[in-house]
């Protein structure tokens, strides 16, 4: 059995964790809602072998796939050339390619520290990102979904499917270069 | 035909999904072996992957 208790204190990790993904109050409310009952009524199978939250954690990459593969095509509004055009990262390179500034090493990050603090910029970072570009990102690099799945859910060819990833990367790279090294470029 | 950082970049974020061909790996390599810059950048890229991985397992 669970204690209920237990389950409570994960509650603020799971809304956290949901709403970074679905970027919607209500939608997150509900996907946590059905994992914590989800969780209860299998309370049996949680082993305590992986902690509370990996467990729980589980269970909502779980039904969170479900929903991103049932809503892939609904939520997309904006129009994909805006979301597949790489020119806003002109100002990284040279005219003839080459990075305009050394590209200096993350000095902080213990790679556990990175991931505990990955939600934080992530959500920080994905409220200016187009949501296709951050919904591409998250199937293949927090859910781990393969390119060929990730296009077929978000409708697009797998040319613009990369291209939704290097933008997404090239993105957060910038947020989390800002956060280690403290060097906010404009 | 060499390729620059900013193609270095694309391949280095595309090889992450995808095996790449041929005559991406070995331009790719090459170009990685000269550019300390993009040895970084792909690095830094893999970093986040297993972090944004490990968060997504709620580690």
């Amino acid at each position: 059995m669970i204690a209920h208790a237990d389950l409570e204190a994960e509650l603020p990790y799971l809304q956290r964790y949901a709403l970074a993904q679905l970027r919607d109050r209500d939608a997150a409310n509900d996907i946590v809602q059905e994992t914590v009952l989800a969780a209860l009524e299998s309370g049996d199978s949680f082993s305590g072998k992986s902690s509370l939250r990996t467990w729980l954690t589980s269970i909502l990459r779980f039904k969170l796939i479900d929903r991103l593969r049932r809503k892939g095509k609904e939520v997309l509004f904006e129009s994909l050339e805006d979301e597949t055009d790489d020119s806003d990262f002109d100002g990284l390179f040279s005219k003839d390619g080459h990075w305009q500034d050394k590209i200096k090493a993350w000095s902080g990050p213990e790679e556990s520290l990175m991931s505990r603090q990955f939600w934080e910029v992530f959500e920080r970072c994905s409220e200016v990102m187009p949501r296709r570009t951050a919904m591409a990102f998250v199937m293949r690099e927090v859910m781990g979904l393969e390119i060929a799945e990730i296009c077929n859910n978000l409708d697009v060819t797998a040319t613009n499917c990369s291209v939704l990833l290097y933008r997404a990367r090239m993105s957060l790279r910038e947020c989390f270069e800002i956060r280690w090294t403290g060097e906010a470029k404009a | 035909m060499k390729i620059n950082c900013r193609q270095a970049s694309r391949l280095i974020s595309q090889g992450l999904d995808q095996p790449l061909n041929q005559w991406q790996y070995v331009r790719l390599r090459v170009h990685l072996w000269m550019c300390g810059n993009c040895r970084q950048f792909s690095h830094q890229l893999q970093v986040l992957q297993q972090s944004a991985r490990k968060a997504g397992r709620g580690e």
